[in-house]
């Protein structure tokens, strides 16, 4: 963490930001790479060498804990860090705070994914941490959030910028979601496995209300608050309307908190609370397109820019995907969609669009844009930038395109009757129909990684870079007063 | 407290909590859209990310 921006640790902290970053762009390398090789042992069963370690089960977690906290977290921890200081003018409340928030996190994920690998899970999605993992997250979140009050709270600008509010929204949600679903008490003091304090359909309930929120306040409200900071920024011009920006908040803090249990059509969840879900649901379209439309609109009188700069490109493609994602997932949400869709690949399509196409294209947007101002030099290559940036996209095309085939074929084959009233195919022939699908899958997520390995290469060269430039300053005054 | 009973029905709540939700948002609207001066004052924190540029490491440069 040799190189200091000009505007110097002094008045900001950037350590913490650096540090963060750099552990996005790591953790964002191994989460895809063990993605695109569970996908693989999808395709090519041959691959899990008969190793219990290394197994679809076990390593499903391994994938979605490192790309969802590890570098999904530690992307928001350091633009949250950054944007708070940035747009409040005060340095972040607490060094030591921060920086236990960025062991605690490494320690978190680290942990996480040695327990999946080992066999230990809750058997709850993007919630598989065990017990005393799941305090240990407790603690560090709440630090989390004493850090970016406190910033807040010795703020020089009185007014509190729109993406303050929308990570602000996201550390609140995630503590109370994180808190409610993990409720369990431990079977003993010294061992992983505790009992959840909820039973049968409330467990699932809540564990959907969790999961939806997740995707909510995590995957979206968070990286909006991303967006509202880094696009105007890119774009050298503030967001379209400010206005937009209050609705768009306070519409979709409220509706996605009601949502998760549209994961529950027919099941044993009564259908009120499903219908429920279903509607605001649909509801959910008008902010998240609001945003959406504010987001792009930004770029209104400078569409130039999408020819001449990459980084613009990944954020408006971005902004694309999350409305592409927030019209399919109301529509997934209709019960009639739903018995199509349900348990089938086009979840897994709709999810990878939102996470591929959204979550990681926009944090792809600002950390390009981040990098070179804490390190104060220019990135090493803007031409591997713009092959990063068509590399994530064909690699998202071609996964969502898959899924969507097999799971619209998933669903189809499942419910096929004959004539005499019998299921027309057996599961195992639908398995077979969805091989060459779960191939393509593997091959565009093989291009997300080498997109993402491009990045990382770019960003080591463009530190590099720095820590010579910041070397060559040091010696030159010695020279000169030789 | 017998007048407590009328919210412990379905049929009551959720209209009640539909019309509460409905004019909290219409509130907000009329807040945000409402007023032309008011209007103005709230776009202009759209400039915020924009007034710490001297001290922007590549804008310094």
């Amino acid at each position: 963490m040799a190189a200091v921006g000009v505007a110097g640790t002094d008045q900001y902290n950037f350590d913490i930001v650096r540090k963060f970053t750099i552990m996005a762009l790591v953790w964002g390398a191994v989460g895809m790479l063990v993605g695109v090789y569970i996908a693989s042992e999808l395709a090519w069963p041959f691959l899990n060498f008969d190793i219990p370690y290394i197994t679809f089960g076990r390593l499903r977690p391994v994938h979605t804990g490192a790309v969802i906290f590890g570098f999904g977290g530690s992307a928001l921890f350091a633009t949250s860090y950054y944007v708070v200081q940035r747009t409040c003018q005060a340095r972040l409340f607490g060094d030591g705070m921060a920086s236990f928030t960025f062991w605690g996190w490494q320690a978190v994920i680290v942990l996480a994914a040695i327990s999946y690998v080992l066999g230990y899970s809750q058997g709850r999605e993007y919630a598989e941490m065990e017990w005393p993992i799941d305090l240990l997250i407790e603690v560090v979140w709440v630090t989390y959030l004493l850090v970016f009050v406190g910033t807040i709270m010795k703020r020089k600008q009185p007014h509190i910028y729109v993406a303050n509010w929308f990570y602000l929204s996201f550390i609140l949600a995630t503590a109370l979601l994180h808190t409610f679903n993990n409720l369990a008490v431990p079977v003993s003091l010294f061992t992983l496995k505790s009992y959840s304090l909820f039973a049968g359909t409330q467990d699932a309930m809540t564990q959907w209300w969790y999961g939806h929120n997740a995707v909510g306040f995590f995957l979206t409200a968070a990286f909006l608050g991303m967006m509202y900071y880094f696009v105007p920024k890119q774009a050298g011009r503030p967001i379209y309307s400010y206005r937009l920006s209050i609705v768009h908040f306070w519409a979709l803090s409220f509706l996605y908190m009601w949502v998760g249990a549209h994961h529950l059509h027919w099941t044993a969840l009564p259908d009120w609370t499903s219908t429920l879900a279903a509607t605001f649901s649909i509801m959910l379209l008008l902010p998240s397109w609001g945003g959406m439309i504010n987001g792009i609109m930004t770029l209104s009188g400078a569409w130039d820019k999408l020819r001449t700069d990459p980084i613009m490109r990944f954020m408006i493609v971005a902004l694309s995907f999350y409305g592409m994602s927030t019209f399919e997932g109301p529509m997934m949400s209709l019960k009639d969609v739903n018995a199509l869709s349900h348990y089938t690949d086009w979840t897994v399509g709709h999810v990878h669009s939102g996470a591929l196409g959204w979550v990681a294209m926009i944090s792809f947007g600002s950390l390009y844009h981040l990098i070179p101002k804490l390190w104060d030099t220019r990135m090493y290559s803007e031409k591997l930038i713009n092959l990063h940036f068509w590399l994530a996209t064909i690699g998202t095309l071609l996964y969502i395109t898959a899924m969507w085939i097999s799971g619209i074929m998933q669903g189809l084959m499942w419910r096929a009757f004959d004539d005499f009233g019998n299921l027309q195919y057996s599961f195992a022939e639908s398995v077979a129909a969805m091989h060459p699908y779960y191939a393509m899958r593997a091959i565009g997520g093989m291009f997300f990684l080498t997109g993402m390995l491009l990045m990382v290469f770019n960003a080591f060269m463009t530190i590099r870079q720095a820590n010579a430039q910041g070397a060559r300053l040091e010696v030159s005054p010695a020279k000169a007063a030789a | 407290m017998e007048w407590l009973h009328w919210f412990s029905k379905d049929e009551n709540t959720k209209p009640l909590a539909l019309l509460i939700f409905f004019i909290v948002f219409c509130l907000i609207l009329i807040y945000v859209f409402g007023s032309k001066k008011r209007g103005e004052r709230l776009e202009s924190h759209k400039d915020i990310p924009f007034l710490d540029e001297d001290s922007d490491t590549k804008e310094a440069k």
